[in-house]
């Protein structure tokens, strides 16, 4: 494998999840919109936990924090945790079937959200709706098409 | 030897992932808890601001070249009838605004009598929307104007019908506006039927805004129009907000049940006006005459 090449695919593919999250979609949609740089993040920090690590959970989570205008730092945290977690789990995860990977997600992505939400209460007492906890489900949903077009990306890398 | 570059690469990787978990929390911690209390973070804000803006303006394109689409094929019928259209409203506006200037000029006299102040007009510049959702549940909309024009927080933003918000956060290129319907928003009124004062706060929904603080027996009724009262600072008074459209006393509690439609086109606008409000009041009249009337009996 070349260890040179492949930050570039990294990064874009992570700008791109960027603009996916601020993607101006009709109302109900927007809803049910996933957290997916979150789900860029464990893709690649799954795959290549040498050089995707904390310290890419944490720019990027500042970065989101600024992308949607939220206080400093929270998204930071809660990627940073996550991330941490896929790379204390990768050696396990990576045997997993794409099922038992789904549940594990689906509990990433409940984490983060739930730790969004309590930093939001602290900042200011938030009504809880139903609706907040939606994109878990469609992050979950979502995760085998990211996972495929990801390790698409990836494989395109070492061809070349 | 090569057993001994294994070690090496093994423990070059830095310090252990446990100890970067720790870093991280820790710095995310005391951003968080120096944002909690201050506005000292902001510089660092705009500085990163210039890495993200690429992106929200990427996401904005397509919107923007449909936009500019639409109008470089739109057919001559629509432009000539558009054109037709313009030119009157243009007319009335304008019979309009010559007795406007009468007017202003009538209450600038009549303040003057009464010593009161009067606020002069206000500067505006146009912002363009960025179609962008930066979160589902909370109203708060981007421009692609910043700091770099002057643009700061608290400034009132209104459209061609009423107010639209006003700016909660500026960026060298782009600032956050927060809408009036917003569930955190909430904008000091007057009824112009008759003066009576309340505040409208954001409902939630793009088309609502509740009036939560009249009595019962408040003199309020559906086709009410709501304007700015001015009170609080932030927006300028007598600016159109709302029209009330439900009036439900609640015997059973403290306060009636008040829904009005906000008057400026929330979801359809893509140009907004941002203002700025001129605080420096005009020389009254009566101060001149004081000034005349001194020199007169100084000569």
């Amino acid at each position: 494998m070349n260890n040179n090449g492949g930050y570039g695919r990294i990064i874009l593919s992570l700008m791109f999840a960027m603009s996916l999250r601020i993607m101006p979609f009709p109302a109900p949609l927007a809803l049910l919109n996933p957290d997916w740089v979150l789900l860029a993040l464990i893709y690649w920090s799954l795959a290549l936990p040498e050089r995707v690590g904390i310290f890419y959970a944490w720019t990027f989570g500042i970065l989101t924090d600024v992308l949607l205008g939220r206080l400093f730092g929270q998204y930071a945290l809660a990627y940073s945790l996550i991330i941490y977690l896929c790379l204390k789990l990768h050696k396990r995860l990576r045997q997993f079937p794409i099922f038992q990977q789904g549940m594990f997600i689906f509990f990433c992505l409940l984490l983060s959200q739930l730790l969004l939400f309590l930093i939001k209460n602290i900042q200011h007492p938030a009504q809880l709706q139903a609706t907040f906890w939606l994109p878990v489900f469609t992050g979950t949903l979502c995760w085998p098409m990211v996972y495929m077009t990801l390790r698409f990306v990836r494989l395109l890398r070492s061809n070349q | 030897m090569s057993e001994a570059l294994v070690i090496k690469l093994l423990f070059a990787a830095g310090p252990s992932i446990n100890t970067r978990l720790l870093v991280a929390v820790l710095i995310s911690v005391a951003l968080l808890a120096t944002e909690f209390q201050s506005l000292r973070l902001e510089p660092l804000r705009a500085a990163l601001s210039f890495l993200v803006d690429p992106i929200r303006y990427l996401v904005d394109l397509p919107s923007t070249l449909s936009q500019r689409l639409s109008d470089s094929i739109l057919s001559y019928e629509t432009l000539k009838k558009d054109n037709t259209q313009l030119r009157e409203q243009q007319l009335i506006d304008q019979t309009k605004l010559l007795k406007f200037e009468a007017l202003e000029q009538e209450n600038i006299r009549l303040r003057a009598l009464l010593e009161n102040s009067f606020k002069l007009g206000e500067q505006v510049l146009v912002a363009e929307l960025l179609s962008v959702k930066m979160a589902p549940y909370e109203h708060v909309v981007l421009v692609n104007k910043g700091t770099r024009f002057g643009v700061h927080p608290q400034q009132p933003v209104l459209d061609a019908n009423g107010i639209v918000g006003q700016v909660i956060r500026s960026l060298p290129m782009s600032s956050e506006i927060m809408l009036i319907t917003d569930p955190s928003h909430a904008v000091p009124v007057q009824i112009n039927r008759n003066g009576l004062l309340t505040i409208a706060v954001g409902s939630g929904q793009t088309n609502r805004l509740n009036l939560p603080f009249l009595p019962n027996n408040a003199d309020i009724k559906p086709g009410d129009l709501l304007i700015t009262s001015g009170l609080g600072g932030t927006f300028p008074p007598g600016y159109p907000v709302a029209v009330v459209d439900e009036f439900n006393p609640q015997p059973n509690k403290p306060f009636a049940s008040i829904t009005a439609t906000p008057k400026a086109l929330l979801d359809r606008n893509r140009e907004l006006l941002i203002v700025w409000s001129n605080s420096n009041p005009i020389p009254l009249t009566s101060q001149h005459n004081e000034r005349e009337s001194e020199n007169n009996s100084d000569e």
